[in-house]
């Protein structure tokens, strides 16, 4: 099955991965800014995610590189051409769209032949590219189905197969597994990856799903009310948040009040830690925790309390609630947590890394 | 896995008891009793229509009236121009309509309660008032541009070969109908998307309207053609007040002189209008049957019928 997909990826294979630029785009629509100045550079044959909360502006990002949206500054480039101007026909952007956007009136095959038909291509022509797409999305066999008679999870695939067709410089996913169910989205997240990869096309998935972001992006840009905050690869963006947005986004954390010490280093949970990135200058401090950075061990003496747990499968999540009212969020080996029943004391220590540090919120 | 497994007792549905049967029987007798009054409502008239036209005192079965239509003087002039009109109005209504309602779902869907509320003006306007002033527009144009270009324009479009001012006032009273039946082919379309989709495909406009839209609006375009066809077949009123003669206002007009005839060509007047719904029909269910986003627009066909019977049969 893999020499198979390998081969026909191979086949398929078109002009290789562009290089991608967003330069200062701003956008509003009425009073609502949906960009502001967002600068991005996606790398040649990279899966970039856009991450971010809804009205983050990730969609119009990706609606303006299609062609979709018009920025009211900024410019659009793709391998250092500007293509701000360019009408959407024109653009050789792929799309897989959120809602299912196969054509009704089309069979899966015609749905995958339709942009080589609008370039000329004659009928063979189009009818073996098709096919092999269809081979390359494992979806052979349905080829003369129309978008009723197959599942969602089939439509997108075959949307898919539809946006390699015209061998676009770009690939762009519009959050294309939102409306499947999970074991399909999980099914799915992992053959536009292979794909991706295989073919090597610069791709741009905007997704609000931190755990897809994560799994599939080789970069994940994490943006808010149209702004860029952190651009990094997952495992730094989850380990080394640039800002306390992306923290605490992006993964779970918990704030556990900090106190500013003599030496520009923080007091939290008992232990003098240095601060990740600036410390404030003035007010009340909380540190971000990462429920797994917590270590908890039973004692009748510890300053927390366990309020609530919830099996994860290998780790349990428990909640400890601390003398002033702080709510922590621990993850534990779930035979460990069996010794940390809720209303069990418990203490709690952190590793004696740098901690990111915010201004406590009145709230 | 136990717990899963539906319980033996209590769980298994009960046989229905001759109470529920009487109460399933009664809806039935009831079903059967609206359908056979509906089809006394609308076969008797044209049951006894038909045996009006092929039996004559005194000479007993005969097809003369129907053989009869064919010869009568007047009746091909009018079925032309009738066909004619219908043919340009359906045209001219698409054209005019589906690119505004496209334009307007995908580029300014505000506007969309001004263009229904316009649409459907004719409706709120009767077919006297509004032939009352397209006749003195009519009357005064002539005089007021006597010495202009218009003044000819005038005259060309009172041209009795093809009426053009008829052609005009059918496309006005045909908008309520196409608007209502082309917005439910849109709302059933994620228009949007679609249009996206084609475009991002390389699809330029005009392609994408001609190659996604259209194709997925099959049933509402059809639908549209048939209820324009079926209100210029059977208008009677704004043509006869103007002064023109096509097939509604000649069928009366001939219905003085001979009744026996008027009746047959108003019989198959309505067989023609069936045959036209059926091959409207089966060209929608060519595609229609592929895609059930087509097939709900097509569902609209039905009741149509009984409305062209209805306004063919009240005209003629």
């Amino acid at each position: 099955m893999t020499t198979t997909t390998v081969s026909t990826a191979a086949a398929v294979r078109g002009a290789a991965g562009a290089t991608v630029e967003f330069r200062g785009l701003h956008r509003r629509f009425g009073a609502t800014v949906a960009l502001d100045g967002l600068d991005l550079t996606a790398h040649p044959g990279e899966l970039l995610a856009l991450l971010g909360p809804s009205g983050c502006g990730k969609t119009t990002a990706l609606r303006m590189l299609a062609g979709f949206e018009h920025p009211d500054a900024g410019d659009v480039l793709v391998d250092g051409e500007d293509i701000t101007a360019v009408p959407a026909h024109r653009r050789g952007a792929g799309m897989v769209f959120q809602s299912y956007s196969l054509f009704p009136h089309l069979t899966a095959v015609e749905n995958v032949a339709f942009g080589l038909r609008m370039r000329g291509r004659s009928k063979a022509a189009r009818t073996g590219r098709a096919g092999e797409l269809l081979d390359l999305v494992g979806l052979s066999a349905l080829a003369d189905r129309f978008p009723h008679q197959m599942s969602g999870g089939q439509q997108q695939r075959v949307a898919l197969a539809r946006a390699l067709a015209l061998e676009p410089r770009v690939l762009l996913l519009d959050e294309p597994l939102s409306a499947l169910d999970a074991k399909v989205r999980l099914s799915l997240r992992e053959e536009i990856r292979r794909l991706q990869q295989d073919l090597g096309i610069t791709t741009l998935f905007v997704t609000h799903d931190q755990e897809e972001a994560l799994s599939m992006a080789d970069r994940v840009a994490v943006l808010r009310a149209g702004r860029l905050e952190q651009v990094a690869a997952p495992a730094e963006l989850y380990a080394r948040p640039a800002t306390v947005f992306v923290a605490e986004f992006v993964g779970t954390t918990s704030r556990v009040p900090a106190v500013r010490a003599a030496d520009g280093r923080v007091d939290v949970l008992g232990l003098r830690l240095p601060v990740e990135g600036e410390l404030p200058a003035d007010g009340e401090l909380d540190a971000l925790v990462r429920p797994e950075a917590v270590r908890v061990t039973a004692d009748p003496k510890g300053p927390g309390i366990v309020v609530a747990a919830s099996f994860l499968g290998a780790v349990t999540r428990i909640t400890l609630r601390l003398a002033d009212g702080t709510e922590v969020k621990a993850d534990v080996p779930t035979e460990a947590a069996a010794g940390l029943p809720v209303g069990a004391s418990a203490a709690l220590t952190l590793p004696e890394r740098p901690v990111l540090v915010d201004r406590r919120s009145s709230v | 896995m136990a717990a899963l497994t539906p319980p033996a007792t209590g769980a298994v549905p009960t046989a229905p008891g001759p109470k529920s049967v009487r109460r399933r029987a009664r809806p039935r007798v009831w079903r059967g009793a609206v359908g056979l009054i509906a089809a006394l409502y609308f076969l008797g008239p044209m049951v006894f229509s038909v045996i009006f036209t092929v039996k004559v005192p005194g000479e007993g079965f005969t097809l003369g009236s129907y053989t009869g239509i064919l010869g009568a003087d007047g009746f091909w002039d009018s079925l032309r121009l009738t066909l004619e009109l219908a043919g340009a109005t359906i045209a001219l209504t698409l054209l005019l309509l589906v690119p505004a309602m496209i334009a307007v779902r995908l580029t300014a869907p505000r506007l969309r309660i001004l263009l229904e509320v316009l649409c459907s003006l004719p409706l709120v306007v009767p077919a006297v008032a509004l032939t009352a002033g397209i006749g003195s527009v009519l009357q005064w144009g002539p005089d007021d541009f006597a010495n202009t270009p218009l003044f000819d324009t005038f005259n060309s479009i009172q041209n009795p070969d093809f009426p053009v001012v008829l052609l005009l006032a059918y496309v006005l009273m045909s908008l309520p109908l196409a608007y209502r039946t082309l917005d439910a082919g849109l709302r059933a379309l994620d228009l949007a998307t679609l249009v996206e989709a084609a475009r991002n495909c390389g699809a330029s406009w005009p392609r994408t309207v001609l190659r996604v839209v259209l194709p997925n609006l099959r049933a509402a375009l059809l639908n549209t053609a048939f209820l324009t066809l079926a209100l210029v077949l059977g208008e009677y009123t704004v043509a006869s007040i103007l002064g023109f003669q096509p097939f509604a206002v000649w069928i009366v007009s001939v219905g003085g002189s001979n009744a026996q005839l008027s009746v047959a060509v108003s019989v198959l007047s309505l067989v023609l209008t069936w045959v036209l719904l059926l091959l409207l029909a089966a060209a929608g269910r060519g595609r229609s049957h592929r895609s059930p986003r087509t097939s709900r627009g097509g569902a609209a066909t039905a009741p149509v019928t009984v409305t062209v019977t209805v306004t063919v049969q009240e005209n003629s």
